[in-house]
């Protein structure tokens, strides 16, 4: 009896929640469908879901008629340059803060928190104004460099809250038998470090990835990535619907498979590890 | 345990990421405040002279300026309202036994996923369209008239389209919290025949309220500075004007520098106001 009631909540909560999981999914869905529909298909009323004639024809356009693949590699070389930065600026950091302490630790964690609550529109033109005078407007190095400084916070975070659960005494041993600090980081503590430094840096290129409000305001059609490229779809001439799915289905791809396993970590790095 | 050795050589290892932020927050924070006190129009005879507080003045007095206030806390505290509480619900949900459960959050988590640029212009062109957008068809199909969502109800689908973009961020992050909770207090107020409200408002409430207070303090940051979805969808008319986007306007598109830095030094003093509060339950967590 007991059994019969568990099982059928058991149905009851899973058909509630497939039916809500697809619900929030269906836009993502809707946009992936649509791009290998054609225009007409695409405004179809009634809506066609899935008979529909399957065409890459969209993929093609859209590569042919904006060089696609261009922005798609200004996209990689910002969120993978900027994150691979901040991770070689950062580890020292957050290495040293997690094992050599000192009283004012908490407080420069917490400073570096602080800038990241500055509102980027605060300081839009300061930063606009240096990027013209050092010629860094519409260069990907550029970009490099604000997206890292934006997201440096996160990522000394990140690794500070991954450190800190590495326990001490393996390193006073390494240290007793005679390792010297070089030896220790690069044979004991990187290691260990590895599956933190990963986490953090699959963080951070998806924070970098979708970032839109530098990219937007620092580049013009040269070092623009895909948050741009989609952006000039907002004025639209014609029929442009399968099109536009298909360039988002493009941009979003790559970032919704690193997303998906990256779930966990993402709630302690968003949250600065005050959710884990 | 740590030797004045490792002392100076972490705080050599620390150099580098503490100047770069340093450089980074200092420098475009004091030029903000220096412009900010200039009347400084780079198009039309470039930097005029001092202006005292007028730029402060003038950007408070302005029209553009209250409704932009209202407009950003409209949007700020719609979206907190229908992310916290579907939230809630949905991690509720999300944690009780069922088939399939990896797979439905990866359905719920993804819209985070979505850059800002994409799920603006889907949710505007594939959607929100009074014509071609499958909700204009839904309405048809139900013999209503069409509406115009981002020009008749834009404030409406400013707040549906971000809060589909948090929805998934206060979910995982409430259900990272549901699942701390301890199951057999649950089911010890279960057997003791407590129905089910109280052991929601006495239990799972109380157990959630820091999760929700981050939730709430997080997602105010990032929404306070929401800048692509109302870009590429309204460009701030229909009363859909941010701070954040009349600041962008002024120092940007009529290049009014001056005037526009006053008002990011009010942006950045409202962020702070709120940021206090984050900093405060975060860095209780950092001493247990």
């Amino acid at each position: 009896m007991a059994r019969a009631v568990k099982t059928n909540r058991k149905i009851v909560n899973t058909i509630a929640a497939w039916a809500l999981g697809l619900l929030i999914f269906f836009p993502i869905l809707w946009t992936i469908l649509t791009s290998f529909k054609t225009e007409a298909q695409a405004i179809a009323d009634p809506p066609v879901f899935f008979f529909f004639d399957w065409t890459l024809e969209n993929y093609q356009v859209v590569q042919e008629r904006s060089d696609y693949l261009r922005y798609l590699w200004n996209s990689v070389i910002i969120a993978g340059g900027s994150t691979l930065l901040g991770i070689i600026i950062a580890v020292p950091a957050a290495w040293s803060m997690a094992f050599v302490p000192s009283k004012r630790t908490k407080d420069i964690l917490m400073w570096m928190l602080s800038t990241k609550m500055l509102p980027a529109v605060g300081v839009l033109y300061p930063i606009y104004l240096l990027f013209i005078k050092m010629g860094l407007l519409d260069s990907k190095i550029g970009l490099v460099a604000v997206l890292m400084l934006c997201n440096l916070p996160i990522i000394v975070w990140m690794l500070y809250t991954y450190f800190k659960e590495i326990p001490g005494e393996i390193l006073e041993a390494a240290r007793m038998d005679g390792a010297s600090l070089k030896e220790e980081i690069i044979y004991v503590l990187t290691p260990m470090a590895i599956p933190g430094i990963a986490s953090t840096v699959l963080l951070n290129i998806i924070l970098a990835w979708n970032e839109a409000f530098w990219t937007l305001n620092l580049t013009a059609a040269k070092a623009a990535p895909l948050t741009a490229f989609i952006a000039s779809y907002s004025s639209p001439e014609g029929l442009f619907y399968a099109k536009l799915s298909a360039a988002s289905t493009m941009a979003i791809a790559p970032i919704l498979i690193l997303g998906w396993f990256s779930q966990k970590q993402l709630v302690r790095g968003l949250t600065f590890g005050a959710v884990k | 345990m740590a030797t004045q050795h490792s002392r100076s050589a972490a705080r050599l290892m620390m150099a580098p990421a503490v100047t770069l932020l340093l450089g980074w927050m200092l420098i475009p924070l004091i030029m903000t405040l220096y412009f900010s006190f200039r009347k400084y129009l780079p198009l039309r005879g470039g930097d005029l002279g001092w202006a005292g507080f007028d730029n402060y003045v003038r950007f408070v007095t302005s029209s553009a300026f209250w409704p932009s206030v209202q407009t950003t806390l409209i949007i700020v505290g719609g979206v907190l309202l229908i992310t916290v509480v579907l939230g809630v619900l949905f991690a509720l949900l999300l944690d009780q036994p069922m088939w399939g459960q990896g797979i439905v959050r990866i359905l719920v988590i993804a819209p985070f996923f979505v850059m800002p640029t994409v799920s603006s212009l889907v949710w505007k062109n594939m959607f929100m369209d009074p014509v071609n957008g499958l909700l204009a068809h839904l309405w048809k199909f139900f013999g209503a008239e069409p509406v115009v969502w981002l020009t008749d109800a834009s404030m409406f689908s400013i707040i549906m389209i971000v809060s589909w973009q948090w929805l998934p961020f206060a979910t995982l992050i409430l259900l990272t919290a549901i699942q701390s909770l301890d199951s057999e207090q649950l089911e010890a107020a279960e057997m003791d025949g407590a129905p089910v409200l109280a052991r929601f408002g006495h239990i799972v409430l109380p157990h959630l309220s820091r999760a929700i207070t981050i939730v709430v303090l997080i997602q105010t940051i990032f929404l306070l500075s929401i800048f692509a979805e109302i870009f590429v969808t309204t460009q701030g008319s229909f009363g859909t004007r941010t701070l954040t986007y009349l600041i962008f306007q002024r120092v940007l598109e009529s290049q009014n520098v001056g005037l526009g830095s006053a008002g990011g030094v009010y942006a950045i003093i409202l962020a702070n106001i709120i940021a206090i509060f984050l900093m405060r339950i975060v860095g209780k967590n950092l001493d247990t």
